[in-house]
């Protein structure tokens, strides 16, 4: 059973507050799910306890088992058993996803034989053909291609806690039923807890929200059940955008940020 | 200035010729200074050739191969020589192609005809020195399997050594020639031309690896010509050398003639790598490309300037030129200065230079996966000279130049 606890955590991007003040626990098994307008924080959020430059904590605690995440190396916090599904996967143009699957079961202690096996495993569990898992890292690969090679590698990593930005963006209705029903199937056997950002309820159809929670302007301000997602999809944010807050959000006017590109 | 001479009382009366007036030559022009746009960065003014000596025979090697037996296994022909003198030729079964010792040879052979010009003292000095200027010939219409393989070896301590090769791929041959410049953990000043000649529609792939010891110093020159409708690939590989330069001129003569250079650099500890590149359209019709990625570590530097010349009879020309380098380290300085000259307006020209760190994008995501990250930037690094490696003319090989790629960047930071 692993915890990560995220405590009054504020992050400054250069001179500009972006979180201000975040609480969450995120457990084992457990699936918690950040929604929010654009701007709200939620990729900064994600960002900010894999460590990735240019994030500057100002105050709170991010920590796994106790374990103090943010002190530590994004390396070591991927070791300590943290995973990051990107919104918008790096290309690394010449390096195999193989040789990066097999250096970090290396600097885990682990065998990497039959890391090649786990590769092709995963990549049928979700049909991503895995010709593509020859190629460079996330090069020439669509958008709903790197999608899926990430959540292969998370089947491959097997981590405590992952983190999924915005795991549905890009994906057609069939990748995104195959990757989050991959992702619910690790909540139950691996126990896997996770913490997802999503603009749309669709990724909730395959993967079981235990927890909503709605990111506006760097704080959280409500938590509830699945019940939230529904209500956010049929009603918006307005309800939230004004709470606390005296600028009303310029991006949640005039556009509704739940209209789903795909339907 | 004094350029050390040498007795060749046994050379063919034309080598004699040819050398005194190289000799004559390279004493005229005296060494280059560091003020010269060509010399500019290197340490040029430290050099003293008279504090060499010239090798009167090879010296007894002591270190191993830097390709194995396995690797070159599928070789047409392998050539040796140590201390710039030919010790060992091994014909595989190379139908159309001859080897010839132009010390030995009393009549006049291809040494000196792609380089007739002089182009610094050094290739000067080369011709005016070199025990076995070697020729390799192709000849019409042949299509050599396997590759051929001149491995030069440095193992006397203080030499001054100059090999030299002369490559003739006759018409419409299609041939691969890889050498190896490797040595011994000595103190040596290797000056090395070699010559590339493509006959019309001749196909030539060449490699050159140069894993030369800390304590060597290189200056080496590689000279091409390419003919009508001929087609060459350069492929170079620097990783040794306290100071290592080498100079490229790739020359399109013939119309419709393609030249493609590629190289890939690793310099760490205080080497410095000197890169210069010639690209000259004297045809219409005519394309080169010229991509070079290389990576400084510790306190290495890395020096890259290009030209490309396009004359004014070259019409119709394509010719581009990348050259990117990474720091991998505070210490590390490059330098990349392209130019170009154009005398004809109908061409398509383009070039790119970039001089930077490893990317922190690249690197976070691998890092991300739990790959710690001195790791992640070898492999960063490796994948950055992926697209070069995996363009060698020989998988074997490349997969030995690969190897020996990772193994210095996982020793290196720790010197």
């Amino acid at each position: 059973m692993s915890t990560l606890t995220v405590s009054g955590l504020c992050v400054n991007v250069g001179e500009t507050e972006i979180l201000k003040g975040v609480d969450l626990e995120v457990s084992s098994g457990e699936v918690h799910v950040i929604m929010g307008p654009n701007g709200a924080g939620k990729s900064t959020l994600s960002n900010v306890i894999m460590g990735r430059p240019g994030y500057e904590v100002v105050a709170g605690s991010v920590t796994l088992d106790g374990v103090d995440l943010l002190a530590l190396e994004t390396w070591e916090r991927a070791q300590a058993g943290m995973f990051l599904a990107m919104q918008y996967p790096t290309e690394v143009p010449g390096v195999s996803v193989e040789s990066v699957m097999v250096e970090s079961f290396t600097a885990a202690g682990l065998s990497p034989v039959g890391v090649d096996q786990l590769l092709r495993a995963e990549a049928d569990r979700i049909g991503f053909d895995s010709r593509f898992l020859e190629r460079a890292l996330n090069v020439d690969l669509s958008g709903g291609e790197k999608k899926r090679n990430e959540t292969v590698q998370l089947g491959v990593l097997r981590p405590k806690i992952a983190i999924l930005d915005e795991l549905d963006s890009g994906l057609d209705i069939d990748a995104l039923r195959a990757c989050s029903s991959r992702v619910e199937a690790m909540t139950n056997e691996n126990q896997l807890g996770v913490l997802a950002i999503t603009h749309y309820n669709r990724l909730l159809h395959e993967l079981r929200a235990d927890h909503i929670h709605i990111l506006v302007k760097g704080s959280i301000v409500e938590s509830g059940g699945p019940e939230l997602a529904t209500e956010l999809e049929r009603d918006g944010y307005a309800r939230f955008a004004t709470a606390g807050s005296d600028d009303a959000s310029a991006s949640v006017d005039g556009i509704d940020p739940f209209l789903d590109p795909l339907l | 200035m004094s350029i050390p001479e040498m007795s060749h009382a046994d050379d063919p009366v034309w080598l004699a010729e040819l050398r005194s007036v190289a000799h004559e030559r390279a004493v005229e022009a005296g060494l280059p200074s560091a003020e010269e746009e060509q010399w500019r960065y290197s340490p040029i003014d430290e050099i003293d050739l008279s504090s060499y000596y010239l090798a009167k025979h090879p010296h007894e090697r002591l270190a191993g191969e830097f390709l194995d037996a396995d690797s070159i296994a599928d070789a047409a022909l392998v050539i040796d020589t140590v201390d710039g003198f030919l010790t060992n030729v091994d014909d595989r079964g190379a139908d159309g192609v001859v080897v010839i010792d132009s010390s030995k040879s009393e009549s006049i052979t291809a040494t000196g005809t792609v380089l007739a010009e002089s182009i610094d003292t050094f290739a000067d000095a080369n011709l005016a020195l070199s025990p076995s200027p070697l020729v390799v010939s192709i000849a019409a219409n042949v299509i050599v399997e396997g590759p051929i393989v001149v491995r030069h070896h440095i193992a006397g301590d203080g030499g001054l050594v100059a090999p030299r090769l002369t490559v003739v791929a006759g018409e419409n041959s299609q041939s691969t020639v890889i050498e190896v410049v490797t040595s011994d953990e000595v103190e040596a000043m290797v000056l090395a031309v070699t010559e590339l000649s493509l006959a019309p529609a001749a196909r030539l792939d060449y490699l050159v690896v140069q894993n030369l010891a800390t304590s060597v110093w290189q200056i080496a020159s590689q000279v091409s010509s390419i003919d009508r409708d001929a087609r060459l690939a350069t492929n170079a590989v620097a990783l040794g050398g306290g100071y290592a330069r080498l100079r490229t001129d790739t020359r399109m003569v013939g119309r419709g003639a393609e030249g493609n250079i590629m190289a890939v650099y690793l310099g760490g500890g205080d080497q410095s790598l000197d890169l210069r590149t010639f690209q000259t359209h004297v045809a219409p019709n005519t394309r080169s490309n010229l991509e070079f990625r290389g990576a400084v570590d510790d306190r290495s530097r890395s020096i890259y300037t290009g030209l490309i010349r396009i004359e004014p009879d070259a019409g119709s020309v394509e010719a581009y030129q990348t050259n990117r380098t990474i720091k991998l380290s505070d210490g590390a300085w490059a330098e990349s200065v392209p130019n170009l000259e154009i005398e004809n307006d109908d061409v398509k020209c383009s070039h790119a230079s970039a001089v930077g760190p490893i990317d922190a994008e690249q690197r976070f995501y691998l890092e991300s996966r739990g790959v710690p990250t001195p790791i992640a930037e070898r492999l960063v690094v490796q994948g950055f000279f992926s697209d070069i490696v995996a363009r060698m003319p020989h998988s074997g090989i490349a997969a030995v130049v690969e190897a020996h790629v990772a193994d210095r960047l996982q020793g290196q930071g720790q010197r």
